[in-house]
């Protein structure tokens, strides 16, 4: 059978110099159960063309950290206590929040998972996307504005974009929707992209299209970008580094592949055993994680997953261990991991 | 071997109309959600209908569970006519095939009590007196992992996962002969997904249920189906037992669907497919082969004539003129 059928190719990958630079930040939410810890001491780097993933399940403050770096966590239950995000070189939680104005969507912005709820219904998307333009390029003709909006819609893959301009969302599917939030994410050419589960409202079809565009688009402007998922399939085909969460902490980080390959966290691992996959039959029983993360606002003192973990004794009950790393730079918070990595840091419960 | 066959749908056919005007509202086209569609659940199997938004496979349960009536064709539940059946017998229905949705937050009533919710299918359909419900609801919810204490509370009192092992105790209740599962894990999280599919396989086999499970993530098919059908624009272009459907996938969507499915694994060598544009409004469908415009392999005659099913192997129906 002959086939004209065209295979993927994987546009080609620089990596360059350290764009975010985030040291121990925390966001706590001040509710009337208690304080609730959404984000909980996290430090990590994100470089020039790279994709970092944050895999957790829900609530375990993967979102909470991408508005925390955004400065848009809900006011004013949530409050940064503590932290510093460098964005090429500058702490962003010193700016004004005038400032701020201009640093989101320039410097750094946002795909959020729903585009229909991130979309104004009664705006058609060129207006949407020209009142953004129109502040990133402040002076220019309308005329030109309105130009670079088709241009960008286009490099995002929207077909006819001179006719979808004039289109309302509700005229558009989902794939082609979250396409124009996207191209109004990358419209400021920010530094940093953070992708909140952009797929996840997709079909399987539409969100392999999706993805590989994130990846073109990150191969032409070197943009960094955050991707944040419960979906580790995602994760394998779109990331370079992974950071696993856990009741507000990292536990694990590292390089994909040896990331997938040698999980070093028990949560890691039970969370990776317990996706089923496509390629494997007749498995009769599905490993499963039993009982349900801790609540944010009354965290046990020790490792946090203690509770759930197979391997935990009393020193994992009594005291949150420090972070282990090997060669490679792998990271993980386990107590198992003591003497067999290097110990880099210390626990900061 | 015949097979004991529990569930039959022939030629089932489900149009919308799409109307136009206020007052005097005219047919002006056909939403063709489900078109001839053939399909067989042995008693105690799992048969899994897989393809994007869109495709019918939702529109499909429906007419199952009778929220809808079918255009043409029938459905036969242990070969009585499921549409066209009254009274008690139809009472019986309702207890013989149950369902379970998508969002356990929205299919659980916040106002009633667990054991209430639980119960009240069978104290409607069953006339079951309420103590002896009470008594059931307290075997399911053990059944289910969940303690008999908590039968009276609220549901807003349980996590996620909880919920979803209340909305499989409810459907259980009646002792249920098809059990509609549409996305029943897709709103979970990664772990609890495991706990609640495992669930369902057992209570597979404790009650020798038959499961329609409605999902798009072909790994929780993988793991729950025994036969799967991949439907397209509302029609199903494939059908196999579930390895030989994986392993041979034949139909160049099935292909496509397969190889756009992300696996955890970093250095999966499986090549990518291509799939240009989006899927095509079910109101004016493509003429011939519904998929043609947006496949690789395509013929000047895909355009013009309806594939017809051909039995490749024993068992896996491909729709293609390829073959």
């Amino acid at each position: 059978m002959t086939s004209t059928q065209e295979v993927y190719q994987e546009p080609e990958k620089k990596i360059g110099e350290v764009v975010l630079d985030v040291r121990d930040l925390r966001t706590y939410l001040y509710t009337k159960w208690g304080i609730t810890k959404a984000v909980d001491g996290l430090s990590f780097q994100v470089r020039e063309g790279e994709t970092l993933g944050i895999v957790g399940e829900s609530g375990c403050g993967k979102s909470m950290t991408a508005l925390s770096l955004l400065r848009l966590a809900p006011k004013p239950a949530a409050r940064t206590v503590s932290g510093q995000i460098f964005l090429d070189g500058e702490d962003i939680l010193e700016r004004s929040e005038s400032d701020m104005r201009f640093i989101r969507g320039q410097k750094i912005s946002m795909i959020l998972q729903d585009p229909m709820t991130s979309l104004n219904p009664v705006y058609t998307i060129g207006n949407q996307m020209n009142e953004a333009l129109g502040l990133y390029y402040k002076g220019e003709q309308s005329k030109s504005i309105k130009g670079r909006a088709v241009d960008i819609l286009r490099k995002m893959g929207v077909a006819a974009p001179e006719r979808r301009v004039l289109d309302y969302p509700h005229q558009m599917s989902g794939g082609m929707k979250q396409r124009v939030v996207g191209a109004m994410a990358i419209s400021g050419t920010p530094r940093v992209l953070i992708c909140d589960e952009p797929t996840t409202a997709l079909d399987v079809t539409i969100q392999a299209q999706y993805l590989r565009l994130l990846k073109q688009v990150q191969a032409d402007t070197g943009v960094a970008i955050i991707f944040i998922t419960h979906d580790m399939g995602v994760v394998a085909k779109m990331c370079d580094r992974v950071m696993v969460m856990y009741a507000g902490k990292i536990v694990e980080t590292g390089d994909v592949r040896p990331l997938f390959k040698n999980p070093s966290h028990p949560y890691t691992k039970a969370l990776m055993a317990s996706v089923p996959s496509m390629e494997v039959s007749h498995i009769d029983k599905l490993y499963s994680i039993e009982g349900q993360p801790p609540a944010l606002f009354d965290l046990p003192v020790g490792c946090r997953f203690a509770n759930r973990c197979e391997f935990a004794d009393d020193k994992c009950f009594a005291e949150y261990p420090p972070t282990f790393a090997d060669e490679s730079g792998h990271t993980a918070d386990c107590w198992r991991l003591e003497g067999q990595w290097k110990r880099v840091a210390e626990a900061t419960a | 071997m015949e097979q004991d066959i529990l569930l039959q749908a022939q030629d089932l056919t489900k149009y919308f109309p799409v109307t136009k005007g206020l007052v005097l509202q005219k047919t002006v086209g056909w939403v063709q959600a489900v078109d001839h569609v053939n399909f067989t659940i042995p008693r105690g199997k799992t048969l899994s209908l897989v393809g994007e938004s869109g495709c019918g496979k939702t529109t499909t349960a429906k007419l199952i569970l009778r929220l809808e009536k079918p255009t043409t064709g029938q459905i036969t539940l242990d070969g009585h006519d499921v549409h066209t059946i009254e009274g008690d017998e139809l009472k019986k229905y309702h207890t013989d095939v149950s369902a379970v949705f998508q969002d356990p937050w929205s299919s659980l009533s916040p106002r009633m009590r667990v054991r209430d919710i639980i119960s009240e299918a069978l104290i409607v359909n069953q006339k079951v007196q309420k103590h002896e419900a009470y008594e059931r609801v307290d075997e399911l919810l053990v059944q289910v992992g969940l303690r008999t204490q908590q039968s009276t509370l609220y549901p807003h009192e349980f996590s996620g996962g909880q919920r979803q092992r209340l909305a499989l105790a409810s459907a259980l209740v009646g002792n249920p002969k098809l059990i509609v599962l549409d996305e029943p894990v897709s709103a979970l999280d990664v772990s609890i997904q495991a706990q609640i599919m495992n669930l369902l396989k057992e209570l597979q086999d404790s009650y020798d249920v038959g499961f329609l499970l409605v999902a798009h993530n072909l790994a929780t098919v993988r793991y729950l189906a025994h036969e799967v059908a991949v439907m397209y624009l509302g029609e199903i272009v494939e059908q196999a037992e579930t390895d030989e459907l994986y392993d041979n996938t034949l139909h160049p969507y099935t292909k496509a669907l397969f190889s756009a499915a992300l696996t955890a694994n970093p250095d999966s060598q499986r090549e990518e497919i291509i799939l240009h544009g989006e899927v095509p409004s079910p109101i004016n469908p493509p003429s011939g082969c519904r998929f043609h415009q947006r496949c690789p392999y395509v013929m000047d005659i895909c355009s013009q004539e309806v594939p017809v099913r051909k039995e490749m192997a024993p068992g896996h129906f491909v729709n293609c003129h390829l073959y």
